[in-house]
């Protein structure tokens, strides 16, 4: 059997997809692509795939995850083609290789985020910022099925900064005033902290109410470096066990935003 | 460029970005944002001719209808026409859009619906008339035909419950009867002429031009003048060159439209996720209750190899792991047993699922099932007896006895079958108390016959009844409906009498609905222009999706009737517990679904005398009227063709 890992995204206005929407486009992907399953057992036998670590339903995604099981091995380039070529467009497939190492799951320790905030100033943003970095604890809420659970959202939060990047035109947004670009990274803990409620976080500390819901874009998840504070590509030890003299790691560039990223 | 270009080009930019600020505020946001796979998106401006399609139901349930996606295909395979989709907004996004003024748009490019030149809609059902006025009203079209302009788009009516257009007559332009495939496209050219010429005689002109083909029905030229005692005395054309009687369409070689070719898949869940294939379209079995069966007729079947195409295509195109072989009657099909097989052979080892909505009630029905379960679980088959008593049976024209049932169920326990599922319905024409109690015992003598035959006492039976609401162009036309209070009465006593059952009680399952929405249904079905007052309030007091239970109000339509009638003098009762009499102008009489109205009357007297009428596929015609008056015939096989195995390319 063939374990293959997959990076895909969600885009554009497919970002509204949820995780169950996208696994059942996934799953006839496969079919589409006709791809050699491997199935479980049972009466209503399921290809194999295992899912990491989805982002919210809403939020834009350049790195989730999944792995795949294959009862025939496969070039995972061509694999990759065939399928991002069956998927709508927006649910893009943008990295494989073939799994050599174990734990996919256990190397997605921290995610980058980009929080698009329209109609903040830059200055606004940044003191919002400065004022959550200086708490040592800050207290959101949530409302979850089990009704509104009240949690620190600061702890998990490994950096956040404002971009200083100017603004970038926005073709199908214009006429509108300013925009801030947070750049945050989180580590996985549980419960998770989201993005959301990071943003309450900023609002409960700083009084920061976006005018329009923030575009909100996972970037990068991957294995959180202490030492760098950068979250590394989670491919790359599978890709480096298939090569026998590793060159330069594919590390930390994993941490930077692909061309166009989150400007759905 | 003349103004109302300008005008369409602007009116039609992409909402989507004031939509996308709304989407993290709603419900499933994905069920708006359109981009399913074989999606089409054209350019607005390299067409003549915009249609909007939609289904007024939410996404989940307007996404699969294979009318709606046959048109959209068969629309935008043409040069120079567009169609894109829209379907019913939940509340929660309605009352945004109303909030930040954003119109109601589609979900292929986003476009206001008021942009385009054509907005139709196709009603399965009666229970969608609120939520086409929810989508004309947020789209900014007048409710009324009469207060459009030439620059709103005609409102155009299709699908089955369009065979009476009479309740919805002052809400829309005009209306289709029968096969939508060949008529969108004479639509289409009728109005890209108009348009092309300048758009002369505006709104009237174009509607008359349709008109005058005598395949489009355009309400607003009829009148309807009534007798004293609020019957109709009749229907006249109100203007010359437009005929008394409107026809229905019929597509003859189903062959020749192969649709939908690529089937839409959604992101979001919906009710079916399947390839459909439509495999014959009608039905002359003739049970009398069914308007489907006596709208469509007659029968038409799609080819072996017709199928076999449609269905390896279409799971290339889609990925879907299901197949249903789709019509009125499944296992009717003159090659049936040779296309399941020929199906299950070609996809055993592809784990694809063949499914057949099966309702025949004889032991081949159980061999097709078996055929297309070969290697899955056995866990439920469907009969629909729909008559719990034999004489019932003979009134309703379904030809099964109590010994057909038993034998059937028994080859289907006895091959590993663990559940049977049976359909009836309630009210039906003639039916007593008794008539329904026999469905008690049918069942109870169904679970005996499968502890027997299965040598297991776990096994079940579930009996699903639906309340009977009397159609128009059906034999039962005439007939008085049940009252919600007299359905709900004699559903009890069926209930209390299975839970009584000490041996056999907690093996039958019993599903039914009350009564009340079938009474909402028969006064929208069998309405006539007054009730579209009733459909007006309903609407403005809040009334949507009326086909879900929990936004359902039978109070509301009753409070809103009893506000609406009286000034017509008439209520509910008139509309539904009335009998008709052989006389009477029906308010769908000049919509000609080629059934003779003397013979629907002839059936109607023979199901009082309980005389069942034969299926004229295997007997001589016994004149129902379609065929001659449409110009139409059977077109059955058998073509003596077999599926061969798809050859492998490696």
């Amino acid at each position: 059997m063939q374990r293959i890992r997959l990076r895909y995204t969600k885009r554009g206005r497919l970002r509204f997809t949820s995780h169950r929407d996208f696994q059942r486009a996934f799953e006839r992907a496969l079919r589409r692509a006709e791809v050699p399953m491997a199935y479980s057992a049972g009466f209503t036998p399921h290809p194999k795939v295992s899912y990491a670590n989805a982002a919210p339903t809403g939020t834009g995604s350049e790195a989730e995850f999944l792995e795949i099981a294959l009862v025939e091995a496969r070039d995972p380039d061509k694999l990759r083609e065939l399928l991002d070529e069956s998927l709508p467009a927006g649910l893009d497939i943008i990295d494989a290789v073939e799994a050599r190492t174990s734990g996919l799951a256990d190397r997605l320790t921290a995610s980058v985020w980009e929080l698009r905030l329209e109609g903040v100033s830059q200055e606004e943003a940044a003191h919002a910022v400065s004022a959550f970095l200086a708490a040592e604890t800050v207290e959101v809420q949530r409302r979850g099925k089990n009704g509104l659970r009240t949690f620190d959202a600061r702890g998990a939060v490994a950096g956040l900064e404002v971009d200083p990047q100017p603004t970038r035109p926005q073709p199908d947004r214009p006429g509108v005033g300013p925009c801030a670009i947070l750049r945050l990274v989180v580590r996985h803990v549980t419960p998770a902290v989201r993005p959301d409620d990071v943003l309450s976080g900023l609002r409960a500390v700083a009084d920061l109410a976006p005018p329009v819901p923030a575009a909100v874009t996972r970037l990068a998840q991957g294995l959180f470096d202490e030492e760098s504070g950068t979250v590394t590509d989670p491919l790359a030890p599978d890709r480096e066990a298939d090569r026998p003299a590793p060159t330069e790691a594919a590390g930390s560039a994993a941490a930077k935003a692909p061309e166009g990223a989150g400007s759905a | 460029m003349p103004a109302h270009e300008s005008r369409e080009m602007s009116a039609a930019a992409s909402v989507f970005p004031q939509l996308e600020a709304l989407l993290p505020h709603v419900q499933k946001p994905i069920q708006y944002v359109g981009g399913e796979l074989n999606s089409t998106v054209k350019e607005w401006d390299d067409c003549d001719v915009h249609w909007a399609l939609m289904y007024p139901d939410a996404y989940e349930v307007g996404l699969p209808n294979q009318g709606v996606m046959i048109l959209y295909e068969v629309l935008n395979e043409r040069a120079g026409v567009l169609a894109e989709r829209t379907y019913s907004v939940w509340p929660d996004l309605e009352e945004l859009m109303r909030e930040h003024k954003l119109p109601q748009f589609t979900v292929d490019s986003h476009r206001p619906v008021g942009a385009f030149d054509i907005f139709g809609l196709s009603f399965s059902t009666e229970l969608g008339y609120t939520n086409m006025l929810t989508a004309l009203d947020l789209a900014g079209i007048p409710l009324a035909a009469r207060d459009r302009t030439v620059d709103h788009p005609i409102v155009l009516a299709g699908g089955h419950a369009a065979f009476n257009p009479e309740p919805i007559a002052e809400f829309v332009d005009c209306v289709v009867i029968g096969d939508g495939e060949q008529a969108v496209l004479e639509i289409t050219e009728i109005v890209r002429a108009w348009k092309a010429e300048g758009r002369p005689g505006g709104r009237e002109e174009v509607l008359f031009r349709l008109a005058r083909t005598g395949g489009v029905y355009v309400p607003g030229f009829y009148d309807v003048e009534y007798l004293a005692d609020g019957r109709i005395a009749r229907v006249v054309p109100n203007r010359s060159g437009v005929p008394w009687r409107v026809s229905k369409h019929t597509v003859m070689d189903l062959d020749e439209w192969p649709y939908p070719k690529q089937p839409l898949v959604p992101l979001a869940e919906t009710v079916h996720e399947r390839m459909s294939v439509e495999i014959f379209r009608g039905c002359t079995r003739g049970c009398r209750f069914c308007q489907a069966g006596m709208i469509t007729r007659p029968v038409r079947e799609r080819s072996i190899t017709g199928i076999g195409d449609m269905v390896e295509k279409g799971l290339k195109a889609t990925g879907f792991e299901e197949v249903g072989l789709l019509s009125l009657s499944s296992a009717d099909h003159s090659e049936i047993g040779d296309v399941a097989k020929g199906l299950a052979d070609r996809y055993e080892a592809d784990k694809i699922g063949l499914s057949l909505p099966s309702t025949r009630v004889d032991a081949f029905n159980v061999d097709l099932a078996n055929e297309l379960t070969r290697n899955g679980r056995r866990s439920g088959l469907t009969f629909a007896p729909e008559g719990g008593s034999e004489r019932l049976r003979k009134v309703i024209n379904k030809m099964v006895s109590e010994e057909d049932l038993i034998r059937t169920v028994s080859t289907a326990y006895g091959n590993g079958w663990r559940q049977v599922k049976l359909y009836f319905m309630c009210g039906l024409p003639t039916e007593t108390d008794e008539d329904v109690l026999q469905i008690g015992d049918m069942a109870v003598n169904v679970i005996a016959e499968g502890r027997k035959v299965s040598g297991q006492n776990d096994i079940r039976c579930t009996v699903s009844i639906g309340g009977f609401v009397p159609k128009p162009h059906t034999p039962f036309q005439w007939a008085p409906q049940l009252s919600a209070e007299e359905t709900d009465a004699r559903l009890t006593k069926l209930r209390d009498k299975i839970r009584g059952d000490k041996k056999y009680g907690r093996s039958i399952g019993f599903r039914y609905h009350d009564g009340k929405p079938g009474i909402v249904e028969g006064l929208l079905s069998r309405g006539d222009r007054r009730v579209g007052a009733v459909i007006r309030a309903v609407y403005e007091d809040g009334g949507r999706f009326d086909g879900w239970r929990e936004h359902f109000s039978y109070d509301r339509w009753m409070a809103c009737a009893e506000k609406e009638l009286p000034a017509v003098g008439l209520d509910v009762d008139w509309y539904t517990t009335r009998e008709r009499s052989y006389e009477e102008v029906l308010p769908w009489d000049h919509l000609d679904s080629g059934l003779d109205k003397d013979w629907l009357w002839e059936d109607w007297q023979d199901s009082l005398d309980e005389t069942e009428v034969e299926d004229c596929r295997w007997t001589p015609c016994f004149d129902c009227g379609v065929c001659p008056q449409m110009d139409t015939s059977i077109q059955i096989g058998p073509t003596g063709k077999k599926l061969l195995p798809l050859t492998v390319v490696t």
